[in-house]
């Protein structure tokens, strides 16, 4: 697997950097603090380039915390908000589209 | 069930050590995450889209009352109440913290289970017919071959950095049930001319982004030699498999770039060398494994007792149940029960673990303690008296699993697709549960008769879609969720790959092209008798292409 630093990044607007939290794997974003939270709205976002570059290289080298960190689309709302950029971050971040078996 | 020895504890224990002190360097930062990926994998231990992924093994498909339970446990304990059953007869948590795996690894251990090669370039689960053991088609019990060969590859050093994973099935019926030839070795036992038994050993077989069947590479092998033989198959595959492209490191690719019939050679010339060796299977040896199969104690009782026939003819949902999931058994007065895992509305191949602990409790009572697993992600009780399917039928029903529409088109195989599979591009499970909802009427169902639908989320196949009778493959076409739709395939003992009829499909309209495609084959059969899967040979995809596609 090629390592997320190595790969061309290509943006077309807003993205953050998501990963899983190591511990319990739960789905995390990256704050502008370099902390990371499960709330999306929490996250650091840009449509640069260069800054996605840091984000992605200071997510990779907080190994301890985080795992399989990559940049993710994101779509940002009239009134500031943010929401994921695809069917795949929507169901990371909002969980499966069905119904569980069992619910908590 | 088989009896596992201290050797198979010792190692099961062991492992759980070394994982809880695996996880415990990942957890204090000594151990990176590249470093500690391989180590996971080993032991089953994936990450998916929302949390961490724990894949159990379940050999050959077998399980015991007190290991189905300590799943219900596992469930209940670590994950979030449910466990997902898988085209492979495994099990997986989809919900597991690591922090609380190497608990949740020891209470299987305590049961025998594992998650080992559950991943990773190796030997994985061996697979084989759910009703091994009792089917009355079958020659001989084809698990005790999976267990010689899971004794032989579980952590053999030669076998576990191949050039990608490697998939063992085993048969001995007449009809295919473990879809052997979608495996990348596949063994079936049969009688030769001179009436000794033997296998057909077939290779290269494997869905996935370039799907092959599997090619016989030897009509018939001696069962002194099948350890040998897959040993000299594993070998040759490990020498000339690609290990520069992952897309092109199954066995398949080798068999197909080489041809089965250089291919074979290379494992003739290998297998010479060793077939007189160790691994020739000593009837000592065999008759050691064989013995540590316990059947149970069946006791004499009258095929086809008459209150069930009044009990078929005084209950219409009984009867119906009974037609559809109860078949015949080996030993006159008992039958195999499948449990559908497909009710209305639920995901295919997840139960409770109330469902779990519920079912363990009826295979106390009514199976020998004994639960089986099938690849289209339905449960079996093996060995139920006949006498007791009232009883028992009542009592699946109060927790969901049964549901009559074992082989039918809502008995529906899917892969957990983009709702949890971070290699998906599109979901799969609502695709089902659409589909199952349009079909709901169950006489509609019956009417339609055997339908095997088949779903994947991604190339990768795990929901077996290109042998499905109906197949469909979620695709990604700029951020949208598409559908293929091929037709023909079926994994039997005459197995096929499906056709593609044209463009994928949106999303949204996949139950109703599975609705044109029911609608084209009522219009299109012979005869009532005449099964969707035949009339799709018969007159090949055209006419359902054109139904499908008229419109759209």
């Amino acid at each position: 697997m090629t390592s997320p630093l190595d790969q061309k990044i290509k943006i077309t607007g807003p993205v953050v950097v998501t990963a899983n939290r190591v511990g319990d794997g739960a789905v995390v974003y990256r704050r502008a603090d370099g902390g990371w939270s499960t709330r999306l709205p929490e996250a650091a976002v840009t449509s640069n380039v260069a800054t996605a570059r840091e984000f992605i290289a200071a997510a990779v080298a907080d190994d301890l915390r985080a795992v399989g960190p990559y940049i993710a689309p994101v779509k940002l709302t009239a009134d500031g908000g943010v929401q994921p950029g695809n069917l795949r971050e929507l169901i990371r971040l909002g969980g499966p589209t069905i119904d569980l078996p069992v619910t908590f | 069930m088989y009896l596992y020895d201290d050797l198979d504890r010792t190692l099961v224990a062991e492992r759980v050590a070394d994982f809880r002190d695996q996880v415990g360097r990942r957890l204090s930062g000594e151990l990176t995450e590249d470093e500690f990926k391989p180590l996971r994998l080993m032991n089953g231990v994936y990450l998916q889209l929302h949390a961490y992924m724990l894949r159990i093994s379940i050999p050959y498909g077998t399980l015991s009352s007190a290991q189905l339970r300590k799943l219900a446990h596992v469930a209940r304990t670590y994950d979030r109440g449910y466990g997902h059953f898988t085209t492979r007869t495994n099990i997986q948590f989809h919900w597991i913290k690591l922090e609380q795996l190497p608990n949740a690894m020891a209470d299987l251990a305590s049961v025998g289970m594992h998650g080992m090669q559950t991943s990773g370039n190796n030997v994985r689960n061996v697979t084989t017919d759910q009703w091994a053991g009792v089917a009355p088609d079958e020659i001989e019990d084809p698990r005790i071959y999976a267990e010689v060969i899971r004794q032989h590859v579980t952590l053999h050093p030669e076998f576990s950095f191949m050039p990608r994973k490697f998939k063992i099935a085993v048969g001995s019926a007449a009809h295919d049930r473990a879809a052997l030839r979608i495996h990348d070795l596949a063994l079936r036992l049969h009688r030769n001319g001179a009436g000794e038994l033997g296998f057909e050993v077939m290779v290269g077989g494997g869905l996935g982004r370039t799907p092959f069947l599997a090619k016989t590479i030897k009509p018939f092998l001696l069962k002194r030699d099948v350890l040998s033989y897959v040993e000299a198959v594993l070998r040759t595959y490990n020498q000339f498999g690609r290990r520069d492209n992952i897309w092109k490191a199954r066995i398949k690719i080798l068999v197909h770039d080489l041809g089965a019939e250089a291919f074979a050679k290379e494992v003739e010339t290998e297998w010479r060398t060793i077939k007189d060796g160790p691994l020739a299977l000593d009837n000592a040896v065999f008759a050691e494994i064989a013995g540590r199969f316990r059947y149970p104690d069946y006791v004499p009782l009258d095929d086809a007792p008459r209150a069930l026939a009044e009990a078929r003819r005084a209950d219409r949902a009984f009867d119906v149940w009974f037609g559809n999931s109860v078949t015949n058994h080996k030993v006159p007065g008992y039958c195999i029960v499948t449990l559908s895992l497909k009710p209305e509305g639920g995901t295919p191949g997840d139960a409770t673990a109330e469902q779990m602990d519920a079912i363990a409790d009826l295979a106390d009572r009514y199976s020998f303690g004994e639960i089986r697993v099938g690849h289209e992600q339905n449960l079996t009780l093996p060995h139920v008296a006949q006498r007791d399917l009232p009883a028992l039928w009542r009592k699946l029903a109060d927790i969901g699993v049964a549901t009559p529409n074992v082989n039918l088109i809502s008995d529906i195989i899917s892969c957990p697709g983009l709702d949890y599979c971070s290699l998906a591009n599109a979901r799969s499970i609502p695709i089902a549960q659409q589909i199952a909802s349009r079909f709901r009427d169950r006489n509609l169902a019956r009417e339609l008769g055997r339908l095997h639908i088949n779903i994947s989320g991604c190339i990768n196949a795990c929901g077996h879609h290109h042998v499905g009778h109906i197949g469909i493959l979620g695709v990604e076409k700029n951020g949208e969720e598409f559908y293929q739709i091929t037709l023909g395939g079926k994994a039997d003992e005459d197995a096929k790959l499906g056709t593609l009829i044209g463009p994928a499909v949106p999303f949204a309209q996949v139950a109703d092209v599975v609705e044109d495609i029911a609608a084209a084959y009522v219009e299109l059969r012979e005869r009532p008798d005449e099964l969707f899967i035949d009339t799709v040979q018969r007159t090949g995809v055209e006419p359902f292409k054109e139904r499908v596609y008229a419109t759209r």
